[in-house]
């Protein structure tokens, strides 16, 4: 048995998609294979733990981030990326995606920096691009389809430190045109994929777990858990999008 | 176009819709009005001698229209009201397109009003009084995040004509920033210490003071980010109540009995409807009293006239059995209604029902910022139905409820069936849809003979 720690960063700021649903993900299927989890919160003005397995970062509404993009400059993004460069593992998610890459740049040309954990830069584009989303994804060669939703002004392109974490197969994506969405380096994952992401993605969600696992030293393959509910929620939400499961 | 002509033609279309069948037209002919003569709200609710009133809000505002109509019918004055949910400008048209028959001329326009649409009906009605009663996290793939109605609130207030009375919700402090510079504001809230949550809970909107963003203090939070609440940074606080409720005593899931606060002296009130937030429903309904000069004793007493609107706490008979429809659309909706449910002390029968229609939110989102968990440790059963039937089971999986406890059935006549089947003699059969979804489960009752169809309720 092995205790995995969770970072998750700014909760009371970062959290208008129902964040917490990838959270209680990571919490009842680490439990179903016996594993213990801890979460520490981190706060604006708090110093940044570099000892969790897994960072967590959601999205926000406009202000708050800019007061998270705040906080995150100096020692704490610094820390970050150490962390990130010393094998653990990262999930951005919308606003916290952004946040991970180099920054936002406004309409109004204001700009927001992001911490540089993953080669991606955001601008800001005239519309929001909001709907379903299905993508394939790709993770160190294994494939994965992942269904959610997407709601974001904000067009990511990525450098080449970045590698998109799936390709649209429906929806806008990083920045509606590229076909990609997402961006992976090294284990940190930015995604606009919300919904939240984990429940109806049980494959995405375990190979984040097996990675967390082995940043606490017990690398372990996970045994399926019963997920007819979870594969049948995918199927549905496919099947809304006009795909086949 | 007269408007006299552009009337005559919508009130027709109305009166074919409903003889075709095909609904109530509880929109169309106001739309067909204001593409015919584009004035035509502010010329006929001009002719309304007391005025129109208008409520807003996240959550509460059919429910405290319809408490407000009790009030005003108790005052004898004959009121005109949108149905809820055609509360956008089209539906406000079709209200006021003047009956032709002989009814007894209109006196006073009671609006229930969308949050995004407010600015744009109260530009045209000028209303006399204005009712605001909170602003929760709703629908954010159509509306745009909560501080963008914000914005457009704020705008609207500093635009609205001098005479027009606020009655605004003190205990919300995003509603208190936006009304708190107004002169003749009437702030109501709930000052009951009893009526306290254990903790802020996790949808909470609003927990940053909105002047200089320092997280909020609460010596008593009521529900989602409601409460007293004041800024340890700059001092600013919930204003002074008008309207107070003082003492609410929440009669299970059949009622509150109320003790309220007024400038009249305390009155007291027995409501229909239960649960913490219909007893905010009330005290904004005492709020438009004062606003509009009707005594309060008498309003007070008119509450215990209003019943439940559609799918709002409505209680249906089912061959034997209670189903209590519990609209919840929202996190903190939802929450309120898991409160709500929790009153009834034996093991608790779920229909959970959830629709991704546009009238729903496309993101379902939502479901995982609303606190289902207090119900695990009394739940019998929970059916889930819906568009989304799965997202809503693996919400209650999560929360950490056996699977062998939650049944999905998408269709929601069958969903039903499966739920009343599984039902104890006696006990009540608790439905929790998003509106869409309670609009279906409400067809399915009517087609059964259990209810009435939506537009006959008014």
């Amino acid at each position: 048995m092995a205790t995995v720690e969770i970072c998750h960063l700014y909760p009371r700021e970062l959290n208008i998609y129902a964040d917490r649903g990838n959270l209680a993900v990571f919490a009842h299927r680490l439990a179903a294979r016996g594993h213990r989890l801890r979460i520490v919160e981190v706060e604006p003005g708090d110093q940044l733990p570099t000892g969790a397995h897994l960072y967590y970062l959601g999205g926000g509404q406009d202000r708050d981030q800019l007061m998270v993009a705040d906080d995150l400059r100096g020692t704490k993004g610094q820390r970050l990326r150490e962390v990130v460069n010393g094998g653990a593992v990262m999930l951005a998610v919308c606003g916290g995606f952004q946040l991970a890459g180099h920054g936002y740049t406004a309409v109004d040309g204001t700009r927001m920096d992001g911490v540089g954990v993953l080669d991606a830069d955001t601008i800001g584009g005239p519309t929001r691009l909001i709907g379903n989303i299905a993508i394939e994804a790709e993770l160190e060669g294994e494939r994965g389809r992942i269904v959610g939703f997407e709601n974001h002004a904000g067009r990511t392109t990525l450098g080449t430190g970045s590698v998109p974490l799936g390709r649209v197969i429906t929806g806008f994506g990083n920045d509606g045109a590229s076909g990609f969405e997402g961006a992976v380096t090294r284990r940190a994952i930015g995604t606009y994929l919300h919904g939240p992401l984990l429940p109806k993605n049980p494959w995405l969600a375990d190979r984040l777990l097996e990675w967390a696992l082995e940043a606490a030293g017990t690398p372990v393959s996970l045994d399926p858990l019963d997920d007819a509910l979870e594969i049948a929620a995918q199927r549905v939400a496919l099947r809304r999008m006009g795909l086949t499961a | 176009m007269t408007l006299a002509a552009s009337v005559a033609i919508a009130r027709g279309l109305g009166w074919l819709s409903r003889r075709s069948g095909r609904g109530g037209g509880t929109s169309a002919p106001g739309k067909v009005l204001l593409r015919l003569h584009p004035s035509a709200i502010q010329l006929l609710s001009e002719r309304l001698p007391e005025g129109t009133l208008v409520v807003s809000a996240t959550n509460g505002k059919t429910t405290t229209a319809r408490l407000i109509g009790a009030v005003v019918a108790a005052q004898g004055w004959p009121a005109i009201q949108n149905f809820a949910g055609a509360n956008l400008l089209s539906g406000i048209a079709t209200a006021l397109i003047p009956d032709a028959g002989t009814r007894q001329a209109p006196e006073i326009g009671i609006f229930e009003v969308d949050e995004l649409a407010l600015p744009e009906v109260a530009a045209r009605l000028r209303p006399r009084v204005m009712v605001l009663m909170n602003l929760f996290r709703d629908q954010l793939d159509r509306s745009g995040e909560l501080e963008r109605i914000a914005e457009r609130w704020s705008a609207m207030i500093a635009g609205l004509p001098a005479d027009t009375r606020l009655v605004a919700n003190a205990d919300d402090p995003s509603i208190a920033a936006l009304a708190g510079d107004r002169p003749g504001t009437i702030w109501f809230g709930i000052d009951d210490p009893r009526m306290a949550l254990a903790e802020v809970p996790h949808a909470a909107d609003a927990t940053r003071c909105r002047r200089c963003h320092t997280p909020l203090r609460y010596g008593r939070v009521v529900l989602g980010h409601m409460g007293d609440w004041e800024c340890p940074g700059c001092g600013w606080s919930r204003p002074d109540r008008d309207v107070g409720v003082t003492e609410a005593t929440l009669d299970g899931t059949s009622g509150v009995s109320l003790e309220i606060s007024t400038p009249e002296g305390v009155v007291h009130a027995e409501l229909a409807v239960p649960g913490v937030h219909n007893v905010y429903n009330a005290a904004a309904a005492l709020g438009a009293a004062v606003a509009l000069g009707i005594p309060a004793g008498r309003a007070a007493a008119a509450l215990a006239a209003a019943d439940a609107a559609f799918g709002r706490a409505e209680r249906v008979r089912v061959g034997s059995h209670d189903l209590l429809i519990l609209l919840a659309k929202n996190p903190a909706g939802a929450n309120t209604t898991v409160h709500t449910v929790m009153l009834d002390p034996e093991p608790l029968h779920l229909l959970v029902a959830l629709n991704d229609q546009t009238a729903d939110g496309h993101d379902v989102s939502w479901i995982w910022d609303a606190d289902y968990e207090p119900l695990l440790e009394r739940l019998a059963g929970v059916v889930c139905t819906g568009d989304r039937a799965y997202d809503m089971a693996l919400r209650f999986a999560y929360a950490g409820c056996p699977r062998d406890r939650i049944t999905v059935i998408p269709d929601v006549s069958a969903a039903l069936d499966h739920a009343l089947a599984d039902l104890p003699e006696g006990r009540t059969l608790y439905a929790l849809p998003t509106y869409t979804a309670m609009l279906r489960l409400r067809q399915v009752l009517v087609q059964r003979g259990a209810a009435q169809e939506f537009w006959r309720d008014r």
